[in-house]
């Protein structure tokens, strides 16, 4: 009988060196995978099963604060570094890769309410209940010297909301009015009223620099332009607004956190609508920051969980929660878009992963290309049940868990 | 109360003159409406004057008892009299508005002015003047209204700057990839040129200094680069720098190698090096040579013209002749030396090479022919090899082994068949001394193709039928008139890897020649070998060699004490096995119907315990069973009559209370034997399926398209994966994402511009 061997080049085959991936050579003709669906199908399955084992955000808490912490700074030049103010005036500066406190500092008695690094990163502002705003180096004070601010501005009235300019020496604060201020002079050079208020928060746009945002108490958002001598516009909500974020890659677009548990979207243009309500929240939205992408934000709330949202979903696509923490009083998205800080009322800062199963640290290009492709399966099959269910299962806390049946409850009552 | 009854007369007023129009329309049942609502009004009105009247009368005796009251005190008050007459002291505070007709407009008091006769008719001129040509300043706006238009146009002018935003972001939302940090700088300290940039002048010197600089064009900002130099880089992008910069370095490396090369070649003092060299590069040219008169005729013309010289140069001088001084030496030791006897072949074949004519363009296309049916026989080097150990099966595997082995076997084989026969030609050498070696073996070469031409007529029924195409043959007739010019093509390329082939074949016959036929097959697909190309000869056309004349049989007896080398005539008769190469592998085809049947025998074999058929049919009678409706028993024993055990309901019970459902529908697969198909829904499956179509998705198809193709790389192109599983945002590593920048916006604009261009 007669014997056919196969018989290839051994090119084809062999590895030049041990380090070398073994090649596999494939017929692609579609005819002879009748599987593939299905083969495809369970691997996303299996990869949307293996994204919820591996999904363990919360990676460092980092305490030290004697009080609620009240607020987060990012360091505008420094991933790794992070401020703190606490209600108690204190300001601590942490060193994030050790997870460690390295500087502490008394800045003001009473609250710290507001606090931003200015952009070259050598120095940060801090406003407090005792009507003072402060500048101080970012660098701790040499052996023997003492703790000092470089600047302190005594105001007339007690300051809540800071922010400094994109590119600028200018920085604005709030309180009874929006002041702008140049960081070279003690008085504002510029003031903002409209009717009589006390404001919340007050934003510069990062895109647009000379706009900014405010939130007043009588349940108004104000838009500014820091060259006009007027506010821009106003519109009033149902219910006060918290705070407000710009989007940092769409220069007209900014979120609000509402005290009726919802965040809202505008368009700054088209202020009689929002673009987007996002719903899911059982509490006040206390706090809220945008991802340095601009695809996503981060909010945090009084009913003690951290929600995650992409900009255009009406509904969260992550929410974090321990058991230990408390209000989420303010929340910040670090610069490399990898992690999220929170500070909340039991005077902890916490750091939470931004996607909740991602392996931090540096991918071989295999791994990485697996990531991708398991990342397209699981979108590409999301709607099919049994993924949908698994990728969307997230554990709440009981109460909160209640709490959300009841305001779905009312929701529908309030349709019908 | 005066206002308020001041009004009413008014709305009284409007009334009436609305009602005029009214009727003069005729509209009756307006009208009557109208008058209804009017009566309405009027009794609100008395009302409200019969109260007016009471709250006057309060007011009377309210003055008088105040008067009263004042009067007690003694001392009157004066009174703020009414203003009765014209007086020269009048005093401001007695002016009473309470009585008077409301505020003195402006119109009032002109209007004074045109009734009275006493104003001269020039005043009254330049007022009508001044009423006609100048309007009247409208009051300020209240600071309300003034903020809220000063607003409203700050808003819209920031509106319309933040828009300016618009195409970059909307490009982003529909972008495939988006990149982080948008502007990428690489690390590492910034050139100087850049920190200088933010640097303004301050003293007067320095200010001197850059006025000069700025006079004379230099630059300051960025030193490197004068303004002539920025219009020169502007002129090249980056990536064209680049690209031309590789470019350059590429050729630049490729020129050093070459020059390497040429110097290690000529250094290599070996001659026979230098001999394989020009010969190769003589066959390229000719190769280059037979394009050229395709495509350029003109330059092949050039080179014709060259070589023709070349070849008449060659043929006046007595080179390569055997007449030089070696030659006449090596011709003495020829008749006991092989070597020399070689050597001078060699002279005189490169002889008759150079100053052959060359072959017209005509004459290819037999040669063509006679190379495509040749080079199927024709065996690389590395054929040889297969006997060693590793895998004789595998031709890829031939290539790689060293020379030694081939050599033994080239030994073996030798001794074994294949050099008994090589000695003939040596012997009709020295039989035909006159002759030169050529010419002797021309004719052989003749006499012996059309000997094989003849046997090839008679053989064709049995053997040869189904490889030698009658027009094949044919064209080998018409080749038989030109077969001189072909033979010295043949005889040109005679070189030891040829005989090496020749006495593979033979050496390999022995062991079966299917295998041998698909290698040949396979290599020729591969063209390993330059010196295949060498010789497009036409060796396997001369089978004739199995009818050889028995003179030559002779010769052998003789030849075996004799150590020789290979000659070309050895070479023929060595190939009586050779023949059946170009046969092979129609053979092979012809082969394989009984194969697959052989393989469908195996199957069967292999597989005779199992019996799919009659398993398959016992599961389709299951479904149809259970698929068949039950007949229920719905007797009860000892109902109605005596019960227990052992007693059975009687028979008519039973039949009365079996009830029997109505047959199903007869089965789809009733009349397919080989198919069940089962209507039942799979519950188990429902589970993992899409029940209603998701949202971005417009129809079924487009979904169901979107599922179906695979992402994978077992199903595609390792490109195609790549392209597929694009993450949509991509971050660097520890870099810090800052804000999109107004430098975003020009970058965009620039692409926009570049698309529209």
């Amino acid at each position: 009988m007669k014997v056919k061997v196969l018989s290839r080049n051994p090119d084809d085959y062999v590895r030049e060196t041990k380090h070398d991936i073994q090649r596999v050579p494939r017929n692609y003709d579609p005819s002879l995978h009748p599987f593939e669906v299905s083969r495809e199908y369970t691997r996303a399955l299996n990869a949307t099963k293996l994204e919820r084992v591996f999904a363990k955000p919360f990676l460092a808490s980092l305490d030290g604060h004697r009080d609620g912490v009240n607020c987060l700074a990012k360091h505008t030049r420094s991933l790794s570094t992070l401020l703190s103010g606490s209600c108690d005036g204190e300001v601590k500066v942490w060193d994030l890769t050790k997870h460690e406190c390295v500087r502490t500092l008394q800045a003001h008695g009473g609250f710290v309410r507001g606090m931003v690094v200015r952009y070259c990163g050598n120095s940060f502002f801090t406003i407090g209940d005792d009507k003072t705003i402060k500048q101080w180096k970012m660098e701790a004070p040499g052996y023997g010297e003492e703790e000092e601010p470089l600047n302190t501005i005594l105001g007339k009235t007690v300051f809540t909301g800071l922010d400094h300019h994109q590119k600028k020496g200018v920085f604005a604060t709030c309180g009874q009015q929006v002041d702008i201020w140049d960081e070279q002079r003690s008085t504002p050079i510029r003031s903002f009223t409209w009717g009589v208020d006390s404001f919340s928060s007050v934003r510069f746009n990062p895109v647009e620099t000379e706009l900014l945002g405010s939130c007043a108490s009588d349940r108004s958002i104000v838009l500014y332009d820091m060259r006009e001598s007027t506010p821009l516009k106003k519109v009033i909500m149902t219910m006060r607004t918290n705070t407000l974020c710009w989007n940092p890659m769409e220069a007209y677009c900014f979120t609000c956190a509402n005290e009726d548990y919802n965040l809202y979207t505008y368009d700054m243009r088209h202020l009689e609508k929002p673009i987007k309500v996002h719903m899911d929240h059982v509490s006040a939205v206390l706090d809220v920051d945008y991802s340095p992408t601009g695809q996503e934000f981060v909010s945090a709330s009084f009913d003690k969980t951290i929600r995650i949202f992409s900009k255009d979903d009406g509904h969260s696509r992550e929410v974090y929660h321990t058991k230990r923490m408390q209000h989420v009083i303010c929340i910040k998205w670090s610069a490399d878009n990898k992690y999220i800080l929170s500070g909340s009322d039991e005077m902890n800062i916490r750091l939470w992963k931004a996607n909740a199963a991602e392996k931090l640290g540096v991918l071989a290009p295999r791994e990485r290309e697996a990531v991708n492709y398991s990342q397209k399966l699981k979108e590409k099959f999301q709607h099919h049940p049994q993924i949908r269910r698994i990728a969307r299962h997230r554990h709440l806390p009981k109460n909160i868990y209640h709490q959300k049946n009841e305001l779905r409850i009312m929701k529908e009552a309030r349709r019908r | 109360m005066a206002r308020v009854s001041r009004k009413n007369g008014n709305k009284k007023k409007l009334k009436g003159r609305c009602n005029v129009p009214l009727v003069g329309l005729g509209d009756q049942q307006l009208l009557y409406e109208e008058e209804e609502e009017e009566d309405s009004i009027d009794g609100g009105e008395e009302d409200i004057n019969s109260s007016e009247e009471d709250e006057v009368e309060h007011e009377r005796k309210r003055q008088k008892l105040l008067e009263g009251i004042s009067t007690l005190g003694g001392k009157r008050k004066r009174a703020q009299g009414e203003r009765s007459e014209a007086a020269v002291h009048m005093s401001e505070f007695s002016v009473n508005t309470d009585g008077g007709p409301g505020k003195v407009k402006m119109s009032d008091l002109i209007g004074i002015f045109e009734k009275n006769p006493a104003v001269p008719a020039k005043s009254r001129r330049q007022l009508k003047n001044l009423r006609r040509v100048k309007k009247s300043i409208d009051s300020p706006l209240s600071k309300e209204e003034t903020e809220k238009i000063q607003r409203d146009m700050a808003f819209q002018k920031a509106a319309s700057e933040v828009s300016r935003w618009d195409s970059i972001i909307t490009q982003n939302q529909r972008a495939k990839q988006l990149l982080f940090p948008l502007s990428q700088e690489p690390a590492g300290p910034r050139p100087v040129e850049r920190l200088v940039t933010g640097w303004n002048v301050q003293t007067p010197l320095e200010q001197e200094i850059f006025a000069l600089l700025s006079a004379n064009k230099q630059p300051f900002t960025d030193p490197i680069l004068t303004p002539a130099e920025e219009a020169s880089v502007r002129a090249m992008s980056l990536e064209e720098a680049k690209i031309r910069r590789a470019e350059l370095q590429k050729a630049r490396a490729l020129q050093s190698y070459y020059e390497a090369k040429a110097r290690r070649d000529r250094k290599i003092k070996s001659k026979k090096y230098h001999k394989v060299q020009t010969k190769a590069k003589r066959k390229e040219f000719l190769k280059h040579f037979e394009q050229m008169v395709k495509t350029d005729p003109a330059a092949a013309l050039q080179e014709l013209n060259k070589m023709e010289l070349a070849r008449m140069q060659e043929r006046m001088s007595l080179k390569h002749q055997n007449s030089s001084k070696w030659a006449k030496s090596k011709a003495i030791m020829a008749k006991y030396d092989e070597e020399a006897r070689k050597a001078m072949q060699q002279q005189l074949e490169m002889n008759r090479q150079l100053t052959q004519k060359l072959v017209t363009p005509l004459n290819d296309d037999y040669e063509q022919d006679e190379g495509d049916a040749g080079e199927t026989d024709l065996l690389p080097d590395f054929v040889n090899d297969a006997v060693d150990g590793r895998d004789a099966s595998n031709p890829w595997m031939k290539g790689k082994l060293t020379e030694e082995p081939t050599q033994k076997q080239l030994n073996d084989t030798m001794t074994e068949a294949a050099q008994v026969v090589s000695t003939v030609a040596a012997e009709e050498e020295e039989l035909e001394a006159e002759e030169t070696e050529e010419e002797a073996l021309l004719r052989e070469f003749d006499s012996n193709r059309k000997l094989h031409l003849a046997q090839e007529s008679d053989i064709a029924g049995d053997v040869f039928l189904e490889e030698m195409t009658d027009d094949r043959a044919a064209a080998e007739d018409s080749e038989v008139s030109d077969c001189l010019s072909e033979f010295t093509i043949i005889s040109r390329g005679r070189e030891k890897s040829f005989k090496d082939t020749e006495v593979f074949n033979c050496a390999d016959f022995t062991d079966g020649s299917a295998q041998l036929e698909e290698r040949l097959v396979r290599i020729r697909t591969v063209e390993d070998l330059e010196l295949l190309h060498h010789d497009p000869s036409a060796e396997p056309r001369h089978p004739p060699t199995a009818k050889d004349p028995p003179s030559e049989e002779k010769h052998m007896g003789k030849s075996k004490k004799k150590k020789k080398g290979i000659e070309l005539k050895e070479v023929l008769t060595k190939e009586t096995n050779v023949i059946k190469v170009p046969l092979s592998p129609t053979a092979t085809d012809s082969d394989d119907p009984e194969s697959k049947l052989d393989q469908r025998e195996l199957i069967k074999e292999a597989f005779a315990g199992d019996d799919v058929i009659s398993s398959f049919l016992k599961d389709k009678r299951r479904h149809e069973d259970e698929g068949k409706p039950k007949v229920i028993d719905l007797t009860l024993p000892g109902w109605g009559e005596w019960g227990g055990m052992g007693l059975k309901p009687p028979k008519r019970k039973r039949k009365r209370f079996r009830v029997k459902s109505a047959p199903p529908p007869p089965r789809k697969d009733q009349h397919l034997p080989s198919v069940i198909i089962s209507e039942k829904r799979n519950t188990s499956l429902s589970l993992h399926q899409v029940h209603s179509l998701p949202f971005p998705f417009e129809d079924h198809g487009q979904f169901e398209s979107c599922i179906r193709s695979p992402l994978g790389r077992t199903w595609n192109t390792e490109r195609t994966v790549k392209n597929v599983t694009k993450p949509r945002v991509v971050t660097q590593l520890g870099a810090i994402i800052s804000p999109m920048a107004e430098e975003e916006l020009l970058k965009n604009k620039r692409a926009v511009a570049r698309e529209g261009s």
